[in-house]
Order: structure tokens, then sequence, then C-alpha cells
């Protein structure tokens, strides 16, 4: 039996296919302007990389902010369970997932099963997420790939308070009229995210062991910040950015 | 089968609270007598929602409330422009959105009605917040007339005998007032009968909301939003306990007909904050396509919630007490036993916090209100954030996220 789970967020859609319960193939594109199309266009892109023809599907889950756009899906699962699935795919024993995608970021705690116990969402304001670090590359002329490595070169971070992205910017635009190194705002940018996401966590009390998910886990800067302002280590699987998507293609199994 | 949009779909008729149409004639009348209080020469008093409004109907002044101004604004969503209106003329963002409304609403007769009659008095409480000591004083400026603050010292754990000496001494004070703005003096006998009809008033509020303990609930948080105007704006009338007798009777006809507010009730959940006036329907329309009922809220019962430290026969001495321990002027603990309460009274599955961005007082203990009521009754809670009138502070796909969240985590309970 073959599922397929589609996962549309802000920045990016996903897809993964699973095929007796393994991981058969995964996909990544860019959501772009219509959440719809990419919903579409990474359907087709996964099926004609793995050889497979639609009818060959047996079910498919949507998850994602886009969730609802993909209108083929036979039911649309919100990113908390997709992502609390995929976390226990990954690695049965994790009891605690932190998500940060595109525009938003969660902390989930799991209970013994693997089922959501619990969770919380950052509010409205894009800081902490996966668009404030794309405002923040802009600014300093970055690849947001580089953030990562370069933040762990850094000897003295540079302190950002603000709890707005538009004020965020400005103070990064301050520190860099100053004079203050590349490196060291963007660590002391991965720190500000650090704190933000870790005092989410810690109202639903994070139990160990905890995995980071989303595409922001790419950033070895966050994690170790992360790992920091929690005091827990936190594991990334090399699929942290496919997590919810797998969730969704195991969620369709019992469809 | 065949649709037809025309015909009411019959589910739904069923559903629909039979009594409503009263109410909103009723409201109607109120406002029309409001706003022609001029040619009739009847004074107007603009009066803070949890205010003691039993002296002014003594003294046959109509109360009249910005705040349920507020929420008619927000329901008809024209509380943007309002707002951006008031920030235009200078007010922070940050300010409560009811104030904002108001105060823009008042240059430019705005809103729903074209504006609230114009006052010839203003009486402000500050048992619901300090914001309306502020913004009392502006309007107080802007139409040039008295106002009496009533101030009631804030209950953190219990209400000591000074306290309650100095907020019935400012009761008399408060009388006074009336007193001189009117002209005449205060008739007790008459005091004494409205204090009753009050109290019986808010005995049948609470006897509405209680129907909702009944499984499926006859009516819901969204319905209590919508029938608690009365009680807010006649409390001391005998066209309360008329109306609410009405509704407690169709409620009770419900329950004997297996009547529930919403079709499928699987979830009973309570609400904690002011309603997200402009997406009610919405949010009620999210819930219910869940198969779940917001069945009792932190607010609605806001207006019945002291009456244990009301006596009936000494109105005008124990009023003080009932005016001071409401739900927003009492500590976190205590809240937090209200909310525990409710969750045990309405049997509810779990808690939707708004964290309203407007609401400071209501909004601050929510977090602790949540992780004592998780660790108590371990029913899982909620928090959304939003606005009661700014719909700008609302996103709608982050919002529906976070309720299908929640309440895939109910199912797989």
């Amino acid at each position: 039996m073959i599922t397929m789970g589609i996962d549309v967020g802000s920045i990016t859609a996903k897809a993964a296919l699973i095929k007796d319960g393994k991981l058969l193939s995964t996909k990544v594109i860019i959501t772009g302007y219509n959440a719809k199309n990419a919903g579409e266009t990474v359907f087709e892109k996964i099926l004609t990389e793995a050889g497979l023809n639609p009818s060959q599907i047996r079910g498919i889950v949507a998850t994602g902010y886009g969730r609802n756009s993909v209108t083929f899906a036979g039911k649309s699962i919100t990113e908390i369970t997709c992502h609390a699935a995929g976390a226990n795919f990954l690695n049965p024993a994790v009891r605690s997932v932190i998500d940060i995608g595109g525009q938003d970021s969660k902390a989930i705690v799991l209970d013994e099963a693997g089922k959501v116990k619990d969770f919380a969402m950052n509010d409205k304001c894009a800081a902490g997420t996966g668009r404030f670090l794309e405002v923040m590359a802009r600014a300093l002329e970055v690849d947001i790939n580089d953030f990562g490595s370069i933040s762990l070169t850094a000897d003295n971070p540079a302190k950002i308070s603000s709890l707005c992205t538009v004020f965020a910017e400005s103070e990064v635009i301050s520190l860099i009229a100053k004079g203050e190194e590349r490196r060291n705002i963007i660590a002391g940018i991965h720190e500000s995210i650090g704190s933000r996401v870790a005092a989410m966590a810690g109202r639903l009390g994070l139990a160990s062991p905890v995995m980071m998910t989303g595409g922001v886990a790419k950033n070895i800067g966050v994690v170790k910040a992360l790992e920091v302002k929690t005091g827990k280590p936190i594991e990334v699987s090399e699929m942290a950015q496919l997590t919810g998507a797998i969730g969704a293609a195991l969620m369709a199994m019992t469809l | 089968m065949t649709s037809d949009a025309r015909t009411p779909d019959p589910e739904k008729e069923k559903r629909k609270i039979k009594s409503a149409k009263k109410m909103k004639e009723i409201m109607t009348s109120y406002y029309i007598e409001a706003k022609t209080a001029e040619q009739t020469g009847k004074k107007v008093a603009w009066i803070t929602s949890g205010g003691p409004v039993e002296p002014l109907l003594v003294m046959d002044i109509i109360p009249v409330y910005p705040e349920n101004h507020g929420a008619m604004i927000g329901a008809s969503k024209m509380g943007v422009d309002l707002c951006e209106k008031s920030e235009q003329m200078g007010y922070s963002r940050d300010l409560c959105s009811y104030a904002r409304a108001d105060i823009a609403c008042s240059p430019v007769n705005g809103g729903p009605i074209g504006g609230l009659p114009k006052p010839d008095m203003l009486i402000c409480c500050n048992n619901i917040c300090g914001t309306v000591l502020k913004w009392y004083e502006v309007q107080a400026r802007y139409y040039k007339v008295p106002l009496f603050i009533l101030d009631t010292p804030f209950c953190h754990t219990e209400f000591s005998d000074e306290a309650r000496k100095y907020v019935r001494k400012q009761v008399d004070e408060y009388i006074r007032f009336l007193e001189t703005v009117c002209g005449k003096r205060c008739d007790f006998d008459r005091m004494a009968e409205v204090g009753k009809l009050s109290v019986t008033g808010q005995r049948l509020w609470q006897e509405v909301l209680d129907t909702a303990a009944h499984k499926p609930a006859p009516l819901s948080a969204f319905d209590a939003f919508f029938h608690l105007a009365l009680i807010v704006t006649l409390r001391g009338t005998q066209t309360v306990i008329d109306y609410y007798t009405g509704l407690l009777e169709e409620m009770k006809e419900r329950i004997r007909s297996g009547i529930g507010a919403v079709e499928n009730e699987k979830y009973r959940l309570l609400w904690d904050n002011l309603p997200v006036w402009y997406r009610t329907k919405w949010l009620s329309e999210k819930f219910s396509s869940h198969d779940a009922c917001l069945v009792a809220d932190t607010y609605t019962s806001a207006w019945c919630g002291s009456l244990k430290y009301i006596d009936e026969n000494d109105f005008l001495g124990t009023m003080a007490e009932g005016y001071s321990r409401i739900y927003l002027n009492i500590g976190v603990d205590e809240m937090a036993e209200t909310v525990i309460d409710m969750v045990d009274k309405y049997d509810a599955d779990g808690v939707v916090m708004h964290s309203n961005r407007s609401c400071k007082p209501y909004s601050l203990g929510q977090y602790d209100i949540q992780r004592i009521v998780q660790e108590k009754r371990k029913v899982p809670t909620l928090m959304i954030e939003a606005d009661m009138v700014d719909e700008r502070s609302f996103s709608e796909s982050q919002i529906e996220t976070r309720i299908d969240a929640f309440m895939e985590v109910l199912k797989a309970r």
C-alpha cells in the first residue's frame, strides 16, 4: 500500500510517499504565490520521479497552512498532528517536537504512544519563524543557507531584543551601522529565536528526547541556540523539513 | 434530493432560538428611547458595563453602555474603520478597541446606530478595568458633562471591612451626585424595588446559562453572547425578568425535545474572555463542524457571578461588595477556581481561551489560569490570539489551524 502526504507550507511545499510503512520518496518545491498549484505540482513531481501513477496511491492527506487548498486530498490534518506522527516515525522515543516553519513555530508534547498531548504555537507575530530569518538574511546580504555555519564562528553574539520582525530588522541595521560583525549579528538573531521559542516551549514543559522539525531545523545555529535556551539536547533528522509530509502520509494509511 | 436556497434549512430552523426576535425588539425600542431622550426630556447617563446601574433607574435616567455599543460596532464589522479613526486622533493602537471605537464615534456619530445619544453625565466604575478611567475622562471633556467615578478596590483574596466601608461611602456619594445632576431626591423605596428586580434578573440569567449543563446544551456561549445584552443594559427592570423567564422556558422546552445548540454535540468546551464580535458566526460554525459546542463562558456569567454577595433585601447596603467582587476584579487564583467550577458544572472537555489584545485585565492571568486548570482537571486548553473589535488582530488561517489541531487532540483522547 502506498500513501502520500502533502505539506503545503508558506515557503515550501513538500510531499512524501510511504510504502508498507517505509519512506519511499520525498520532494520539496517552492510554494510561491498559489498554494493550490504548489500542491498539484509537488504531487505530480513526486509521482513522476518515483515512476508511479495516481491510481497507485491509496490515500492522500494534506497538511500545512495550505492544506485546505489541496482539494484532491482525502483529508486535511493540521501540522501539529502530522509533525507529531512524522517525528514518531523518525524516532519513536521522541517526546517533544519543536517545529519552526516559514510562518509559525510550535512546540508539541507527545505521549508514550506518540500522540499529541499538548501543543503551543507562536503568537501572530512572525518573529522567531523562517520568514524572520529570511528578512534578516536580506538585511545582512547573506545566503540563508550559510546562516548556521557563520553563526557558529561568532565570538560575541549581539543582543537583539525587539519582539517584532520589523523592529528587529531596524535593530540589525543599526548594529550593521555600528560596525558589528555579521557573524555576531547572525548569532544574536539565532539567540533571539531560541529565547522566544524556548519561552513558548517552556510553558508546555518539554519532555526529552526533543526533536526539531521544519525547514528552520536545517540551520544549525538555531538548533544550538535552542539547546542552550531550553537546556536540553535537540536531535535533528535529515528529514526535518519533510516531517509534516511524512506524518501526513502515515495518517493517510488510516483513511 | 433537491435543495432550494430560498427554503430555510429545517435543521437550522429547528435550532434557532425563537425568543431572539423579541430580544431584538426590546433592544431596538431601548435604543429608540435613549436616542429620543432629548425630545422626551429624560436624562441619559453613559455607564461602564460593570457599573451600578440601579440608582440610575431609580432616578429615571436612561443608562447607555458604550461597551454594548462597542460590541455592536464589532459585530457590524465597523471596528477597524473607527479604530483607525481614533488612531488618527492620536490614540495608541495598544488601547482597548471598545475605547478607541467609542471615542472615534463621538465626533462623527459613526457606528451601526449613528452614535450613542449625547450623555448628561458619565458613570465610571473601575471594577472591570483601569482604561475606563481615562476613557470616561476623555468623554467627559468632549461632552462637557459631569463624571462620577466609583472606585472598587481590587479584591486579591478577600473583601476587607475597610474596602466595604470605602465603597459603601461612595455609593452614598453616587446617589448625592445623581440627586444634584437631576435636581430631585432619591426615592429609597423605589431603590429597594429596583434592587430586587436586579437580583431577580441576575438569578434568571444564571438559570438560563445553567440550562447548558444539560447534554446536549440547549444554548451555546454564542447564544449567550447575544442574549447577554439585556442583563447588561436593562438590569433592574421588569423587562429583563419577563424576557429571561420566556427564554428560560424556551430552553427547558428545548431540553424536553432534545434540541441542542449544535447538531451532534460530542465535545463540550468552555470559552474564556470576551467574544470575537466580528467572527462569532465563523467561530460558531468552526466549532460546530467539529461537533463541538461552547457550552459556557466566563464572560456572560460575569453578570451574575457575584450574586452570592448581594442581599436582595438590602441591595443598597450589599451592592458595594457585589460590584467589587466581579470576575475581573479578583485574583488569578479565584478566577482559576471559577473556571474549574465551570468545567465541573458544565462537564467541559476542554477550555478555549481568547487572549484578547484589547482587554488586559481579562487576558493578563490566562497563562496561569490555563496551567492551574490543566493541573487540576487535566482538560486540554487552547489559547487563541485576537481582539474583540479590531479585526486587524485576527488571523484566520492561524486561528483555524489552532482550533483544528486542538480538536484533533480532543478527538484522539
